[in-house]
């Protein structure tokens, strides 16, 4: 319970910082002020300027935004395809539909995700919305799989065959009867496939292959700080710090949920 | 066993033909000429057009892939146009540089994560098991290209220990090369430690909860025996799995970390050729990579049909 209170409380911050971002930043992050460059923080700029001068706070509420989006989304593509998938390859068990499913899962699983979004966004051009494809990818095994796996079980239980028994047919079961009680199942995975988004984003943009300038970004923002790390270590320190605490928020909500939300875990376990 | 190894030799040729004819496809979808996409906006269309006669772009499109697969299979992936030299001599050069680092760091982490990860779950719940807990929380949380700043500044610039980046080469001794990797191999290996660690307690602790382990404990083993002698071995197993993956973590991994530390290895190459638009370059780069992560997760499911008997009949 206490860990999903910090973890909830140290990702809230950093969503409201970014639904913040649209209506206010301390400075505009497209002003550049260079006479008051690498400036450490003080009480103008609070966590300090880059080397452009631009303050580094409305930098990382900036940044919070891309991040959120990319990872929000990328979660939402793995869902959207994969939950379906999922719910289809169990309701056909053992049949050629769901061969097919799983089979392709384990192919994508084989790949590594971070040398297909390089080639995806090398091919395709680096942006934000090329590495939210790019990893996006990488959820649909994911949540197909979890979603097959409760599914299979849920399909043996009592409840179904009674829904069965009266008629309906297995697409309606899956969405009325199996999908609500894959909620929790769901939920806690999105957490943990949202906390991987924003490692997988930050690593795409340090590289120089995620969201382009002007669009402010974690990792572009420690790409930008590598050379100058010796002389101002507050500008690796600082972006590099709001990914840990956001990924170690979700990961920490992510945990606390699954204890709360699956009583067998809370007894077993902890 | 030899069933078991069939089946999977099966779905490893398909997996590999799948990845390669993926890879190829996303190349062939490059919006509009490759040549002219890797010539770039001002190219003459004389230049464009020798080098869609040296790509081999006027044949169709499964002839092309063709080609392509049976080059790689007897070692040959083209001709890099910026480099002027055939991709496999390219590999050749950098690989040396790669693989060591991806070894080095499993090596690394499996040092950290076995111990860290026993003495947790033999201290289930104590203040040793909650300590490694929350640093393993933590460690899974830092992104390595971000520790490995970390590291520079610390042991690079304050403490000058190692250098900042660069290798050395390995023709200037095992040892000299072996610390110009050392600081990469740490970056990489801690993340993959934290998680190695996590799944070496779990899966350690269901052992500790099995009916062998009280017998053995009946028999009179201390618990310190039990936890040695049966668990462990047995918590092996799942680790195993786990293992492959994170050598594949490992080796794409390093992409990103031989950036941080300007390494000649596959990653500076895919970038390069990635700026240079230099296709050819990063398929068989990418290529390789995919190849030796399919490999090394088909070797790891055939170790753990041999260790593990009851994986066999289930396929």
């Amino acid at each position: 319970m206490r860990g999903l209170i910090i973890g909830a409380v140290l990702s809230g911050i950093f969503v409201i910082a970014a639904v913040l971002s649209f209506l206010w930043t301390p400075y505009d992050i497209l002003t550049l002020d260079v006479g008051n460059k690498l400036k450490t923080p003080n009480a103008a700029n609070w966590l300090g300027t880059d080397h452009f001068g631009r303050d580094i706070l409305s930098m990382i509420m900036m940044g919070a935004r891309t991040s959120i989006a990319v990872a929000l989304v990328a979660v939402g593509i793995g869902m959207v395809l994969g939950v379906p998938l999922g719910l289809w390859a169990a309701a056909r068990r053992g049949h050629f539909i769901d061969e097919l499913i799983m089979r392709g899962n384990d192919l994508i699983f084989a790949f590594p995700s971070l040398v297909i979004a390089i080639l995806i966004t090398a091919v395709f051009g680096a942006s934000a919305v090329n590495a939210i494809i790019a990893i996006g990818i990488f959820n649909i095994p994911v949540f197909a799989r979890l979603t097959r796996g409760g599914a299979l079980s849920l399909w043996e239980r009592d409840f179904i065959l009674a829904a069965r028994v009266s008629g309906k047919s297995a697409a309606r079961i899956s969405v009325e009867h199996i999908l609500p009680n894959l909620a929790n199942l769901l939920i806690v995975q999105g957490t943990i496939q949202f906390s991987l988004g924003i490692l997988a984003e930050a690593a795409l943009s340090y590289i120089g292959l995620g969201a382009q300038p002007p669009t402010a970004s974690w990792g572009r923002m420690l790409a930008d700080a590598q050379t100058l790390v010796s002389i101002a270590p507050h500008t690796a320190l600082i972006p590099g710090g709001a990914i840990v605490l956001t990924v170690l928020g979700l990961n920490l909500m992510g945990d606390g949920l699954r204890d709360l939300l699956d009583p067998r875990i809370r007894v077993g376990r902890s | 066993m030899l069933r078991y190894a069939l089946s999977r030799c099966v779905s490893l040729v398909i997996s590999l033909i799948v990845a390669s004819m993926v890879i190829f496809l996303i190349i062939e979808i490059v919006p509009g000429d490759p040549a002219a996409f890797m010539l770039g906006l001002n190219a003459q269309p004389e230049a464009v057009e020798a080098l869609r006669a040296q790509l081999g772009l006027n044949a169709s499109a499964p002839e092309r892939y063709l080609t392509w697969v049976s080059g790689m299979l007897q070692g040959d992936f083209g001709t890099s146009y910026t480099y002027r030299a055939p991709i496999s001599d390219l590999i050749a050069d950098r690989i040396w540089v790669s693989l060591p680092l991806a070894v080095y760091a499993l090596v690394l982490s499996t040092l950290i994560a076995f111990p860290a990860g026993i003495f947790a779950a033999s201290r289930r719940g104590g203040a040793g098991d909650t300590a490694i807990m929350g640093a393993t929380q933590i460690g899974v949380a830092i992104p390595n290209f971000w520790f490995a700043m970390i590291l520079v500044l610390i042991f690079a610039i304050n403490l000058r220990w190692f250098s900042a980046g660069g290798f050395v080469g390995w023709d200037k001794g095992f040892w000299l090369g072996l610390k110009s990797l050392t600081l990469p191999a740490i970056a990489l290996a801690l993340p993959q430690a934290a998680i190695l660690a996590r799944v070496m307690r779990s899966s350690l602790l269901d052992m500790l909860g099995e009916d062998f382990i009280r017998t053995a404990r009946a028999k009179g083993l201390s618990k310190r025996q039990a936890l040695w002698r049966h668990a462990v071995r047995n918590a092996l197993i799942p680790v195993l799995t786990i293992l492959g993956l994170q050598f594949s973590f490992l080796l794409a991994g390093g992409i990103v970390i031989e950036q941080v530390f300007f390494l000649p290895g596959l990653g500076r190459l895919i970038f390069q050729a990635i700026s240079a638009r230099d296709l050819i370059v990063v398929e068989g780069v990418v290529m390789l990579l995919v190849f030796s992560v399919i490999i090394v997760n088909f070797l790891v499911d055939l170790t753990y049909a041999a260790v593990d008997p009851r994986l066999r009949q289930r396929s």
